[in-house]
Parts: structure tokens; C-alpha cells; sequence
């Protein structure tokens, strides 16, 4: 059974109320039957180090990729995920995770591309529940095995590969990179190592805003009517019209397809999860560099 | 399956034996416990990071410095780094390298190969991805040990 939504009013803002709760709510509701908390991080060590008590822990890197193919696990891989993780299809997973929730967004993601019905994201993650001095615990859990069903990948809905971009050349893309790594100066966000990337630059034609302008301070997002004035006023997307977003390898741009998507409904949005380390050393594929959007090569 | 440990000096030799022994949920565990056993950085870099160098390769910001007591081959190289608290992985690589080189010559850090980080069984652990961080301490390690240890024996 589905718990109860978070009823917080920032929340019934949001197109999608649903897909978020605060920790408050979170710290009223652990244990409840049907509830499984996973925390979701870049650094694969921090979970060990304390997190939510009774929450699991998944890692982007190693239990959500294939250890063999450069893609996601399949319908049988993820249904042992999931049985090991002791959720089942009726379960209401809330996701949490450092970094402003990059990566715990990222699983998001992942479990939408398997259609998992109840999934909600933690607003401003691991960092605001410790910041509140919430409880934290090194204790795990060893959950009892589930009996998940084996659902097929639904790659078409909201994810995008490279040739969908090819193809969407001139539609609404949105790099979320930060303004360095988007003119073509960097290859990767500031403080981190360049990235292999044969070149600098962005897609042509890709509008630039950043991941980190939809969150607040404290890493929570921002209000709907803050979201929107960036999003549709500043930089005039259409709601209506079919948006594709991307980074570097899909983590940052997932939290901006949670934003377009769940908080201010978009209809149609896909992460291109190959990103710019598959774009920027893609053969024959166009680049723009510097700050404006670029020209979109004819077709 | 072991990793090769002959060319690793002893300390060295010892961890990568030890956490090859072990299953991979376990050396998650074990690079916990090099975390926390990293020392705390001293007070006169404490003041002065600028003294330290960047490792940009590692996904979290973290800084070191070699000192060299002594001169030449001979000097005892000590290691210093600083680490965030909210990056495990890191701090344990940092301390892996710690405990691993911490008093040895300039000669025995610079023999120590570069693939080292490869032979920890981290690799099903942590992610290849991750285990380049290490590899690039390491690297600016020798560097440093390098030029530190030169400046002081070459002809002035």
C-alpha cells in the first residue's frame, strides 16, 4: 500500500506533488509498513559512515549499471535489485542523497525507466536531515527477499540516446553544466578533473541553465513560482513542447528532468543520459562553443 | 586470486594482502577504518593551505603535501593530507597511502608502481572510476618526493 502523500503546502504547488516529501514527514513515517528509504550517493563510503536508520543503500555506479554493456541493469537485474533491497512493486521508496540529491535523483530516474509506481525524493537530502541533527545510525539492515516482478525497460518515455538528439536538433535542449564546461572551457564542473572529453563545448542550439539554480541554499528546491520564472519566463520553454536535458554523464540533468518534469509538469521530458562525454567524442556530430546557444546545423 | 606484492615495499604488501583476503563488502568496511584512521592535519598546514597541493583526479576536493627529512634517496618522506569529512572513499585512499608510505625513503615511495591502486580488489567495491582518485595521490606523491628530494642532493 501507498503511504499518504506529503501534504506540505510548498509542495501542492508543484505539478507533482507526490514525488516529493520533506523530512519531516520523513521522520514521522519510518518504519511504517510499505515504506523504503534508499540513500543514493556519489561517494560510495557514505552511507557506511551513518545514514537514515532502516534506509538501504544503493549505488549509481555499481548496482544500477550493467557491469558489462555501457547501460542500465535489465528488467532481471533490476528485479534483483530490488528483491535484495527488500522493495517490492507496491512499495513507496523515498530517495535521499549527498550532493543535492545529484545521484539520489539519478536513481530516480532509473527506477521511473522501470516504471516503479510510488517513488519520492527527500527535499534537500542527506544534508538537510543532518543539518536539522536528525537521527542517524551505521546500523543496516539486512531486509528479507521480495518478489519483484521482472518489467522491461521503458527506455522511450524519458530517456534519450544520441540519435534522438540528432534528431531533436532545434528543439528545446537544456545543458545543465555549469557556464565553463557549457562555452567549451572546461570539460568538467569546476574543482573536478577534466574529463577525457576530446572537446569542450556544448550542443548546438542547447540553452544553458545550470542545475544548481533550481535549488535552494539548504539544497531543497525552490518554490514553483521561483522554478517557473526561470525555467519558462527567462528562458522561454514551452510546457508543451518536448524537452531533452543533459550534463556530463546524466546525474546533474536528472535532477533538472525531476524539476521540468515532476515539479512543473512539463509533458514530454527525456535525460540524455550519454551526455557530453558520449557527445564530445562522438564522430560527426556538431558542437557549438562560447555562450550563446549556437547555430543548429541544417538537416 | 592474489595481487602481486614482491615489488611493494612491506607496509604496503601487508595492506594490499589484507584486503585481498577478504570479501568485497568487507573492504568497503576496511577502507572505512583507513578513513578514520587518518591523521588530522597539522596545525602549521591547518593555517596555510595554500601550502598544499590540489588532486583534481579524486571526485572530492581533497590536498596533500610530501615533506622530506633529509636529503636525497635517504630522506623520510611524511605525508599530509586534508579530506572532507563527507568523503569516505577519499580519505580512505588518503589513508591507505598514509599508513603505506608515511616514514619511508624517497627511494622506496618512488619505486612503489603506479598500478598499486589496482591491486586492492577495489575495483568490485568502489568502481575503476572512483580507484583513479588513488592513482592520482599517488602520482602527485612521487612528484613532489621527486622534485623535494632533488632540489636538495643536485649540484647547487
Amino acid at each position: 500500500m501507498a503511504l499518504p502523500y506529503d501534504d506540505d503546502p510548498k509542495f501542492a504547488e508543484y505539478a507533482h506533488p507526490e514525488r516529493l516529501v520533506s523530512t519531516e514527514w520523513l521522520a514521522r513515517h519510518l518504519g511504517t509498513e510499505g515504506l523504503v528509504v534508499v540513500e543514493s550517493d556519489e561517494d560510495v563510503l557514505l552511507y557506511e559512515t551513518g545514514h537514515i536508520p532502516g534506509a538501504v543503500k544503493v549505488d549509481w555506479h555499481l548496482d544500477l549499471n550493467d557491469p558489462v554493456a555501457r547501460d542500465y541493469v535489465d528488467g532481471e537485474g533490476f528485479a534483483r535489485l530490488m528483491s535484495a533491497k527488500g522493495i517490492t512493486r507496491e512499495s513507496t521508496v523515498v530517495l535521499y542523497g549527498d550532493k543535492n540529491n545529484w545521484w539520489a535523483a539519478y536513481a530516480l530516474w532509473v527506477f521511473t525507466l522501470f516504471g516503479h509506481p510510488d517513488v519520492r525524493l527527500l527535499d534537500g537530502g542527506r544534508a538537510k536531515w543532518q543539518a536539522e541533527g536528525r537521527e542517524m545510525t551505521t546500523e543496516t539492515p539486512v531486509p528479507a527477499p521480495t518478489e519483484y516482478p521482472v518489467v522491461e525497460r521503458d527506455d522511450s518515455r524519458v530517456r534519450a540516446y544520441k540519435e534522438d538528439v540528432l534528431e531533436f536538433l532545434g528543439g528545446q535542449l537544456v545543458d545543465v553544466r555549469s557556464l565553463p564546461e557549457y562555452t567549451g572551457e572546461r570539460t568538467h564542473m569546476p574543482d573536478y578533473p577534466q574529463e577525457a572529453s576530446l572537446r569542450g563545448g556544448h550542443i548546438p542550439g542547447a540553452l544553458s541553465v545550470p542545475w544548481a539554480r533550481a535549488a535552494n541554499e539548504d539544497g531543497t528546491f525552490k518554490n514553483r513560482e521561483e522554478l517557473a520564472a526561470i525555467y519558462e519566463e527567462e528562458q522561454g520553454l514551452l510546457p508543451q513542447q518536448p524537452v531533452i536535458a543533459y550534463c556530463r554523464i546524466g546525474e546533474r540533468s536528472s535532477h533538472t528532468w525531476f524539476v521540468l518534469q515532476h515539479l512543473l509538469g512539463f509533458e514530454d521530458v527525456r535525460n540524455y543520459d550519454g551526455s557530453w562525454t558520449e557527445w564530445g567524442n562522438a564522430v560527426r556530430v556538431p558542437i557549438a562553443v562560447g555562450e550563446e546557444p549556437g547555430e543548429v546545423p541544417a538537416r | 586470486m592474489s595481487a602481486p606484492t614482491a615489488d611493494l615495499p612491506a607496509g604496503f604488501a601487508e595492506i594490499v594482502d589484507d584486503f585481498n583476503a577478504v570479501a568485497a563488502p568487507d573492504r568497503l568496511q576496511m577502507l572505512l577504518e583507513f578513513s578514520r584512521n587518518l591523521p588530522a592535519l597539522p596545525e602549521r598546514y591547518a593555517d596555510h593551505p595554500e601550502l598544499l597541493e590540489p588532486v583534481p583526479e579524486c571526485q572530492s576536493p581533497i590536498f596533500l603535501i610530501a615533506e622530506l627529512e633529509g636529503t636525497g634517496d635517504d630522506a623520510i618522506v611524511h605525508l599530509h593530507f586534508q579530506s572532507p569529512r563527507e568523503a569516505p572513499t577519499t580519505s580512505g585512499f588518503a589513508g591507505i597511502l598514509h599508513e603505506a608510505l608515511d616514514g619511508l625513503t624517497a627511494a622506496e615511495v618512488l619505486a612503489v608502481p603506479g598500478d598499486v591502486s589496482d591491486r586492492l580488489g577495489l575495483a568490485q567495491a568502489v568502481s575503476p572510476l572512483r580507484l583513479r582518485g588513488m592513482a592520482g595521490m599517488l602520482g602527485r606523491i612521487k612528484r613532489q618526493v621527486r622534485e623535494k628530494s632533488a632540489r636538495l642532493t643536485g649540484p647547487s
